[in-house]
């Protein structure tokens, strides 16, 4: 099939593409030429530009230069309803959908079809949303609201959405992330079928196994940049990772061997009902335990409830023996739990405060005398933490948001590590941040493990899980699957338990 | 750096209320004397009284609308306990009980069933106002002692200002050293900004809005009290239309209304400007109907102003090249 | 309950089931229970007293509603944009007393021409709010509530202690206040006609649709092309529009003004509004649940001398029904929700 089409103009083409935000380059050189009629993989690694391309293709940032061609035709888009009137449609990781308004109101939104007096004809709208649905092949209730909606079912509403306005170019930005075995499949067969109709997509994956099952040529970039695009059938794994990374993965991850003491953190059948079930572990002190699985499978939950932050149904939390709480942050806090939480800007930092005011936020009480907390005293403490960690700031009393995102992340870490904690908890530690920082991280984790804290640490990145841990946890939907001693930790054994065939292979 | 960019609007509203006073000392006859102050204090007073905890509120992105009900239930409630007999010693920690009682409702509504402060306390605002009519009618209770009455009028000795203003200067440095120099304000400016973040740093966001909700009702109702003391009159409709100009006076000390941001010296310059200029105006005899529409412009210009700044100095700083 | 559900039925459109309905079926439900509510209220006020539905009470009654009706139309508009517009009072006393003064200055003036002078001036006062909002991006709640404090100082200047007696007022005016068609005052047929034309505008219209969809997710609505700040703006203009309309209603009802007409009637508004299950922070409600809020509420008012009830409770009455309605929108928002979500999981 792709040969029919390779001597078509491209449906589109990006070249040269450059986007920065004040001091950040998220776009250096982005490039991309997509055909009708093919799937086309986007790989990267985080902070590899990927979701700035995206949303120069979706109109949401105009490029600062480089130049975007429809059919061969330079252009320019002008905004989100110009993206769309091109036929260009995006479906972000977590669709935007209207939750009040019914299914397909979501889907006409803007276009709903006219009668009399320009007035709505709802009938022809759900006839219209029954047909896209019955071509997708799913079952979703034209009248049903969209809150409640998982998100495969978003999904597939922002799909027939693209398909109500014939969209020539429908990009697919992580899809899978959060989706099950089952939705990938439902998913896949919507995709090969909107390519056999003629339409280009672009499809963003972490998961090389998708990449390389759908699509028919990939292109991989770096540090925002454009590195390379080759028909799949000319590629390996192997070399994708190379071209991805750049450099030797062992480079990256220093990891020194450390004495491993007593079991510090003990987590026994912790279950929330729907979320994760009897999920038991231990970390001991010296140690970094990588807890490893697919996006939704549940281990940010289990962090959050370790700490404190959710509720859990029934199980145990133990510190040194003593047991926590239920759904109390500031005991755990107390006990020496330290959560760095997977959301930077929404959990993790207070975005519009002082960094001085971020980094001692955790220690407001212990910092002040007598109930009062003066300005110097945090200024100097913040000063000395992020001395420490080498923050590169302008000033403290700047807002945390003006700081890129590695030095945002080293502020969150400040901000933990000085509560001086016995377990840390670490959530994608070095999600979209550089790969400098990236490196100082995880040499800043192994310091600790080897000053004998206990490390817990979430990871979607395999290199990362590989690369940094002592012991590999694996879950898969809502359940503890598998351990992997770090000799026997290779990218197959993970991803097979992550994808839930460890007991079959 | 970033306390100057914040604090522009605070001096900004100092620097205005030093203009307005100035004008008005050369251009209004009577606005320089003691007499005048000592009246315009004792009008100060109930404002500034429920803008401390309006200002706390506020700046973790909540509202209390139901403040100048409290106020006028705790009146009704006042001079009903007078009629049946009950001594005003015991009357005033009756009334800030109710008050508290009527904070932990409003506390509740919003931080135990999660619902929208706004809606909770314009419900609330609604109900209180119409018990203290239940309790007390059209009626005004007007007979409390003058040994009592008297009191909360009396200027300190030798000079025009009421002790009460004291009291409140007082209370205005508590409320002001726990915001900008406590644990517990840190937390509340987290909170105003981002709830999730300051629920992450183990600050317990609902518990300390819900005491937030408390304090404020209990405050409302000492103005209550204040308020029937200085007009030795209980009625039911006492303090009506206070909210608005409460968070008026709040605005316009530059609190943002998302929360998150805003001091309490620029709170209570704005309720000094709110009132000097009232004041000033009424004495230059500009009719009443003039001062509400200063109000309201003030108001406005209090929230455009900033926005309007911000926005300025985004399009400066993105034509500036990088 | 067989007479509970069909004044229901009367008031919202018939061609409204079947569209969309499990969207809908919130609203549904929630403007079956006020209906339900206002035909307990009716009956049980009749059985103690049968005068309650007298032809004069009757349109006492409905004269009652028209004003808080026409208000309520225009702040669900508002609400639904995830806004809200206090400064309704003071727009339709400003527009009560111009009304009162066009009458003064030209007593052979048609009623015509009062009516869009009072919708006009209405116009602008929602115009400059909706300005405020969308150009300074400023909170439609401070800026609404200083107007609130402009429109009624403007108000009071320009009246400067005037008021503005009935025997003023050309006849033709007054007997449109006391006029009855077919037993419905015809200030009551106004209500009607702006509460059908909203209704069907908001269904059936694209931009109608786009002000349920910025209140739903206003960044989603900017990601989906909408155009926001005009929408907002509109939405803006008409409860201003409506507030002066409800003015010259007022001045022809009542006859005598001065410039306190509709003071503090802004919180009997939003009352109103989320009484009718209009959701304080956007994207659903309608029209006819707000009427039947504002039918409710002024009704109750009616209702509570003739049950001998001290009116004194009134207003508790109006601040209880606020925090029952919001709390039951959200115990109902949670169980379709849980509903929903079960769903997915047994088909899944």
């Amino acid at each position: 099939m792709p040969e029919q089409t390779t001597n078509d103009t491209p449906v589109l083409t990006l070249a040269g593409a450059r986007k920065s935000f004040g001091a950040v380059h998220a776009l250096l050189d982005g490039r991309l030429e997509l055909r009708a009629g093919e799937v086309h993989g986007l790989v990267g690694e985080n902070g590899a530009g990927k979701s700035t391309l995206v949303k120069v293709l979706a109109g949401v940032h105009a490029p600062d230069e480089g130049v975007l061609a429809l059919g061969g035709q330079p252009t320019v888009l002008g905004g989100p309803a110009g993206a769309r009137a091109a036929g260009i449609a995006v479906i972000y990781q977590e669709p935007t959908l209207f939750p009040d308004l019914s299914v397909t109101e979501n889907i006409f939104m803007g276009r709903q079809p006219l009668r009399g007096l320009r007035r709505i004809d709802t009938a022809a709208m759900r006839r219209r949303t029954r047909e896209l649905f019955a071509q997708l092949g799913v079952q979703i209730d034209p009248d049903r609201p969209a809150r409640g909606l998982s998100i495969a079912d978003q999904q597939l509403v922002e799909i027939a959405k693209a398909l109500s306005f014939d969209a020539r170019v429908l990009v697919m930005d992580e899809p899978t992330a959060a989706l099950s075995g089952v939705e990938v499949e439902r998913l896949f067969a919507v995709v090969r079928s909107l390519r056999e109709s003629g339409a280009a997509i672009l499809f963003i994956s972490h998961r090389f196994d998708e990449v390389f099952a759908l699509c028919d040529r990939v292109t991989v970039m770096r540090d925002g940049r454009w590195v390379s695009t080759d028909p799949v059938a000319e590629l390996t794994v192997g070399q994708v990772v190379r071209r991805m990374v750049g450099r030797e993965v062992s480079q990256l991850y220093p990891r020194q061997d450390t004495q491993v003491g007593d079991a510090v953190l003990r987590v026994r059948g912790l279950t929330r009902a729907g979320v994760f079930d009897a999920v038991s572990f231990e970390v001991r002190a010296g140690e970094i335990v990588a807890l490893a699985g697919l996006v939704g499978a549940g281990r940010s939950e289990v962090v959050r409830a370790v700490f404190g932050v959710d509720r859990y149904d029934s199980g145990e939390v133990l510190v040194d023996g003593q047991r926590l709480p239920r759904g109390r942050l500031a005991a755990a806090m107390a006990a020496g739990v330290a959560l760095v939480p997977e959301d930077r800007r929404q959990q993790g930092l207070v975005m519009e405060l002082p960094i001085e005011r971020n980094v001692t936020l955790t220690r407001r009480w212990s910092l002040s005398r007598l109930g009062l907390l003066g300005p110097r005293v945090e200024r100097e403490d913040a000063h000395r933490w992020t001395r420490l960690l080498q923050v590169k700031v302008g000033h403290l009393s700047d807002p945390v948001s003006t700081l890129s995102g590695g030095n945002q992340q080293k502020v969150v870490l400040a901000k933990w590590l000085s509560t001086n904690p016995k377990v840390l908890i670490v959530d994608e530690p070095t999600r979209g941040i550089d790969v400098g920082t990236k490196a100082e991280v995880h040499r800043l984790m192994s310091q600790l493990a080897g000053e004998g804290v206990a490390v817990l640490m979430v990871s979607s990145e395999l290199p990362e899980v590989l690369g940094m841990a002592d012991r590999v946890l694996v879950m898969h939907e809502g359940r503890l699957v598998e351990e992997i001693a770090r000799d026997a930790a290779d990218e197959e054994s993970v991803m097979l338990a992550a994808t839930g065939q460890a007991g079959r292979s | 750096m970033v306390r100057k960019r914040l604090g522009t609007w605070d001096v900004l509203v100092v620097a205005v209320l030093a203009l307005v006073v100035v004008a008005s000392s050369v251009l209004v006859d009577g606005f320089a004397t003691s007499r005048f102050w000592g009246f315009l204090l004792l009008d100060v007073i109930p404002i500034a009284l429920i803008a401390l905890p309006m200002t706390l509120v506020i700046i973790t992105g909540e509202i209390d609308l139901s403040v100048a009900s409290v106020l006028g239930l705790s009146s009704a409630v006042m001079g009903q306990l007078w009629l049946s007999g009950t001594p005003l010693p015991l009357i005033l920690p009756l009334v800030v009980l109710l008050g508290v009682a009527c904070g932990a409702v409003n506390g509740l509504f919003v931080t135990g069933f999660g619902l929208p402060s706004l809606a909770v306390t314009i419900g609330t605002l609604a109900l209180y106002r119409g018990l203290s009519y239940v309790v007390l009618g059209d009626r005004a209770v007007a007979d409390f002692p003058f040994s009592w009455t008297g009191t909360f009028i009396e200027p300190l000795p030798g000079t025009t200002v009421p002790w009460v203003a004291l009291v409140v200067l007082g209370l205005a440095v508590v409320f002001g050293v726990v915001l900008h120099a406590t644990p517990i304000g840190r937390a509340l400016f987290a909170m105003g900004n981002n709830d999730q973040a300051a629920t992450f740093s183990g600050i317990s966001v609902a518990k300390t809005k819900f005491w937030l909700f408390v304090v404020t009702g209990a405050v409302a109702s000492l103005a209550g009290f204040f308020w029937t003391m200085r007009y030795a009159s209980a009625r039911a409709d006492n303090g009506a239309g206070l909210e608005l100009a409460v968070v008026a006076a709040v605005l316009l000390g530059g609190v943002s209304i998302f929360g998150g941001r805003g001091t309490l010296g620029g709170v209570l310059a704005g309720v000094l400007l709110l009132i000097t200029l009232r004041n000033a105006l009424q004495l230059a005899d500009v009719p009443a109907d003039t001062l509400t529409v200063v109000t309201g412009t003030l108001l406005i210009i209090s929230v455009v102003g900033p926005n309007a700044a911000s926005m300025l100095r985004d399009r400066l700083r993105r034509r500036r090249p990088a | 309950m067989t007479t509970a559900t069909k004044p229901a039925q009367g008031a919202s459109p018939p061609r409204a089931r079947g569209d969309v309905r499990g969207a809908r079926r919130l609203f549904v439900i929630r403007e079956l229970g006020i209906a339900l509510a206002l035909v307990l209220l009716v009956a049980v006020t009749t059985i103690s007293n049968s005068r309650f539905l007298s032809a004069q009470s009757r349109k006492d009654l409905m004269l009652g509603a028209t004003i808080l009706v026409v208000l309520a139309v225009g702040q669900t508009i508002v609400v639904i944009t995830r806004n809200v517009d206090l400064s309704v009072g003071s727009v339709l006393g400003l527009s009560a007393f111009a009304t009162g003064k066009l009458f003064l200055a030209m007593p052979d003036a048609p009623i015509v021409l009062a009516i869009l002078a009072g919708v006009g001036l209405g116009v602008l006062c929602g115009a400059v709010n909706g300005a405020l909002i969308a150009i300074a991006r400023v909170p439609a709640l401070v800026v609404t509530l200083g107007t609130l404090y402009v429109f009624r100082g403007l108000d009071y200047s320009w009246a400067a202690g005037q008021q503005i007696n009935a025997a003023d007022m050309p006849s033709g005016f007054k007997r449109m206040g006391t006029a009855v068609v077919l037993g419905v005052p015809v200030l009551a047929l106004f209500a009607v006609a702006v509460l059908l034309i909203a209704g069907f505008y908001l269904r059936s219209y694209r931009s109608g649709r786009e002000m349920y969809a910025i209140g739903s997710d206003p960044d989603a609505a900017r990601l989906s092309g909408i155009p926001v700040g005009w929408r907002v703006f509109t939405a803006m203009t008409v409860s201003g529009a409506l507030a002066g309309l409800a003015g010259v209603l007022y001045a022809a009802r009542f006859g005598t003004l001065d410039a306190a007409a509709g003071t503090s009637i802004e919180l009997n508004v939003v009352a109103a509004v989320v009484v009718g299950g209009v959701a304080i922070f956007g994207g659903s409600g309608s029209v006819y649940g707000a009427a039947l809020g504002a039918v409710l509420l002024s009704t109750m008012g009616a209702a509570l001398p003739v049950l001998r009830i001290d009116p004194f409770w009134q207003q508790a009455v109006v601040g209880s029904l606020i925090l029952a309605a919001i709390g039951l929108d959200r115990a109902l928002t949670a169980r379709i929700a849980r509903r929903l979500r079960g769903r997915r999981a047994r088909g899944a």
